[in-house]
């Protein structure tokens, strides 16, 4: 099977380039993390972030044939070939396939992504129906892999002022849950042109989404909150 | 990279690894205004408890009757007497008021209809001291893990501790009087080593699954706590005690939850029987780990296996309807579908024996802080404490019980974090840097840029000695054991261990430099592959996931004892199971069936 990788070293190369590779050891199970191992068993200098394989850590979001996703969940047998492979757009290269996510952190972190709760909390567990639980599904499974937020061409404008389909689905997780009393605050944090409403629902993120998640049902779920809270 | 440039900075606490259990110490430890620095070689919510699946066992009583009393008994059976009974009740009495914690900091569990946590049936549970199955295990899906881990990190941003996100651990610095004064780290981005000052290091580095060749871990899980506690001179305990869990996906290692039996699944062999029903007619599929691993690999060898190779048994789900298995298990569903293109709905799922957590570890006791016998007892060693799958304190002894280990993690990392606040109130000051101890762990990581000699027949390269270590470790330290294996697999990975002097890497670059962390790696995990081996070669019994066809039974004559391994001249000693609890009866070992 026949890749095309993108490389680039700071310390040796002037510019980034695509490498070609050929994999003979390929099977039908196989996914892209497996080629990529067995590639950098023949080229140690081959350099990407991966860990568990099977799709609950979310280290190793890359583009393939120009769509991010997980290596570990993309088959190879699924793929056209040569697999182009990238690092996802719009963050810095460290090297190769490793990117700097420190932006994609910030704005996670600025949603204060953590249940608030003001009064007294129960001696037991707070109560919570099963279809208030409900809500919470689609949006408390996200892995921080970052396919959503750097295929959304809203990002790429404007990467220090909007927040970003993974970080507003953070915010909508907590403003969803029964138990969280920080409804207000969270609403005004993301008022404004840009923070919440560069969004155009233009949908790359649900379509690279590798857990199946809908950012942007959560971003139009904020919207109408914004509205119940003005009327 | 010399001690004079090098980068230096200071902490109250140094937590090495940010999984559940070093997160929840460090959030103890930040909410008591402790100067706290988290050092992990991933991103924290990229750490193996996000792969934990089931759940966080915990007597809430929420479905069936429950108390701590029978869970601590159930724990100690599971362990098959190893287990240290005092760190036992208080992990069980713990247990409860964690979960309710955890409720309350955000983790999104799943509820049952009256508002409260929803708790499912897991292995080796029961009701008043080994009558009917219990339900004790709380659940979130079988996402648990992720659920709990993100749920840690958002509260210590929310508590602003420091993370050193993406900095990989060498070693320990020591000083002549055996205190532990922080670490020598690594920043993957720029290649550049960094001092870490403190005054109390908390090592939650997590588990070495990467020893065997198919097994349920994440590349990640190299052990690397465990083997910088071998460097610094300290013991592993229990190392012969490595947990296969009995579903991992056949001939790939993910792993399926015991909730999915605690759901109702069971297994079969190839005539379709329900072979469990003949090795523990009361608990059948959901007996403890150790147990059905055994059943599994027993149906496999005598050839009621399924498959064209008859290697493994397959995990029948679709009896139990598309809406339950998709609401409870959804996470399952969608990796047998992605990676094996099986819906469990419809079809069963091949699985077999897949190593899975690493019982022994680094010695503690029940406040987290690492211990060393002296003379008739034990001493802590100042300014050192571990928790999680890289301690041994022992809650789990020979055999873990799903659902105790993100129990462990969350209990004994908080237990971790009240003592370090002791140890600060009575250590205000930073003890003066022992600077040899520096210079030692600086020449551990320029060893690694060695020039490349591959012209030279004698080198070796990381991935092909990774390779064979963890192929060794499959075929000589299984399931199964004997004399005569063991003593093969031990010689085997003292070979290994000899030509890992050989080992270059030819990637010297700085950034980002994987290659460098993986060799790096492999160094601790051969160090482990020898502890282990040697400990199993050296108890002569069967105890727990520890079993010796030639000494079938367990002798707690001679073997109810803790094993330890020193790394120098791979000498072992032992030290007795604490067997009296803290505050209620000891339970006696009695055999142990399910």
């Amino acid at each position: 099977m026949r890749f095309k990788i993108y490389r680039y070293n700071p310390e040796t190369d002037k510019k980034p380039y695509m490498q070609d590779f050929i994999l003979d050891e390929v099977t039908d199970d196989m996914m892209l993390r497996d080629a990529l191992l067995l590639l950098k068993e023949k080229d140690e200098t081959l350099t990407f972030r991966h860990s568990c394989g099977e799709g609950v850590c979310g280290s190793d979001a890359i583009n393939i044939n120009g769509t991010n996703g997980l290596a570990c969940k993309s088959r190879l047998s699924e793929l056209k070939e040569p697999v182009e492979v990238r690092p996802v757009p719009s963050m810095p290269v460290i090297r190769d396939l490793v990117v700097d996510m420190e932006q994609f952190y910030h704005h996670y972190r600025a949603v204060k992504p953590y249940l608030t709760v003001h009064d007294p909390v129960p001696e037991v567990e707070f109560k919570q129906t099963p279809e208030q639980r409900d809500k919470l599904d689609g949006l408390y499974e996200c892995i921080l892999c970052g396919c959503c937020t750097t295929s959304c061409p809203s990002f790429w404008w404007n990467p220090d002022k909007f927040r970003g389909p993974a970080a507003l689905l953070q915010s909508y997780r907590f403003l969803a849950d029964s138990r969280d009393q920080a409804t207000a605050e969270r609403l005004q944090e993301l008022d404004g042109p840009y923070r919440m409403f560069r969004c155009h629902s233009i949908m790359n993120c649900v379509n690279v989404c590798p857990k199946g998640l809908n950012p942007t049902e959560a971003i139009h779920n904020i919207k109408k909150l914004m509205v119940k809270d003005l009327v | 990279m010399s001690l004079e440039n090098l980068q230096r900075r200071k902490f109250d606490t140094l937590v090495i690894g940010a999984g559940g259990g070093g997160l929840r110490a460090a959030l103890q430890l930040a909410e008591a205004d402790a100067h706290v620095a988290v050092v992990s070689k991933v991103f924290p919510t990229r750490s193996h408890t996000v792969a934990a699946q089931g759940g966080m066992n915990a007597a809430l009583a929420n479905v069936l009757p429950d108390n701590w009393h029978w869970h601590m008994y159930d724990t100690i059976k599971g362990s098959d007497y190893l287990g240290d009974q005092d760190a036992i009740e208080y992990m069980c009495r713990a247990a409860s008021h964690l979960v309710y914690e955890l409720e309350h900091q955000g983790v999104p569990f799943s509820r049952m209809d009256s508002g409260k946590i929803y708790q499912r049936p897991f292995g080796g549970q029961s009701q008043n001291f080994g009558g009917e199955q219990a339900a004790r295990t709380c659940a979130a899906a079988d996402r648990t893990g992720h659920a709990i881990l993100h749920t840690l990190y958002q509260q210590n941003i929310r508590a602003k501790t420091h993370f050193f996100d993406e900095y990989f651990a060498i070693d320990l610095i020591k000083d002549k009087s055996g205190f532990i004064l922080g670490a020598l780290v690594l920043e993957i981005e720029t290649g550049e080593p960094l001092l870490i000052e403190a005054k109390t290091t908390l090592l939650a580095t997590g588990g070495a699954g990467q020893l065997f060749r198919t097994n349920t871990n994440a590349h990640i899980n190299t052990g690397d706590g465990l083997a910088m506690a071998l460097r610094a001179g300290l013991p592993l305990q229990d190392m012969e005690f490595f947990q296969f869990h009995p579903t991992g996906i056949a001939g790939k290692g993910m792993l399926i939850t015991e909730g999915a039996r605690g759901e109702g699944g069971y297994l079969i062999n190839k005539d379709g029987e329900r072979f469990m029903e003949r090795y523990a007619p009361h608990a059948k599929d959901l007996a403890s780990r150790d147990v059905v691993s055994r059943a599994i690999a027993t149906e496999v060898r005598e050839g009621r296996g399924c498959g064209p190779q008859a290697d493994h048994v397959m995990l029948k789900l679709d009896h139990l309807g598309r809406d339950v298995l998709y609401k409870r298990l959804p996470g399952i569903c969608d990796m047998s579908k992605t990676f094996m293109h099986i819906d469990p709905a419809e079809e069963s799922i091949p699985v077999f024996p897949t190593a899975h957590y690493t019982m022994g570890g680094i010695p503690t006791n029940r406040f987290g802080q690492v211990v060393v016998p002296v003379d008739q007892g034990e001493e802590s060693i100042p300014g050192l404490y571990a928790v999680g799958e890289c301690a041994c304190v022992s809650v789990h002894g020979a055999n873990r019980l799903g659902g105790n280990s993100l129990l462990d993690i969350v209990v004994f990392g908080r237990a971790a974090g009240n003592d370090i606040k002791k140890y600060l109130k009575e250590n205000r000051h930073h003890r003066q840097i022992d600077e040899d101890s520096v210079e030692l762990a600086l020449a551990h990581l320029k060893r690694w840029n060695e020039p490349d000699n591959r012209d030279d027949d004698s080198s070796e390269t990381v991935s092909g000695l990774r390779a064979e270590l963890q192929k060794t470790m499959e075929d000589y330290c299984s399931v199964f054991r004997t004399e005569e294996i063991l003593q093969q697999g031990l010689d085997k990975v003292l070979e290994l261990e000899k030509r890992m002097k050989h080992v270059r890497i030819h990637d010297h670059s700085k950034v980002f430099n994987t290659a460098r962390i993986e060799a790096m790696e492999l160094e601790n995990l051969v160090d482990l592959a020898v502890a282990t081996v040697k400990s199993a070669l050296e108890r002569k019994e069967s105890r727990g996931a520890h079993s010796r066809i030639d000494y079938s039974e367990r002798d707690d004559v001679s073997w109810l004892k803790h094993s330890l391994y020193y790394k120098d001249g791979h000498r072992m000693d032992y030290k007795p199971v604490t067997l009296k609890p803290v505050s209620v009866e000891s339970f006696p070992p009695k055999p142990r069936v399910y």
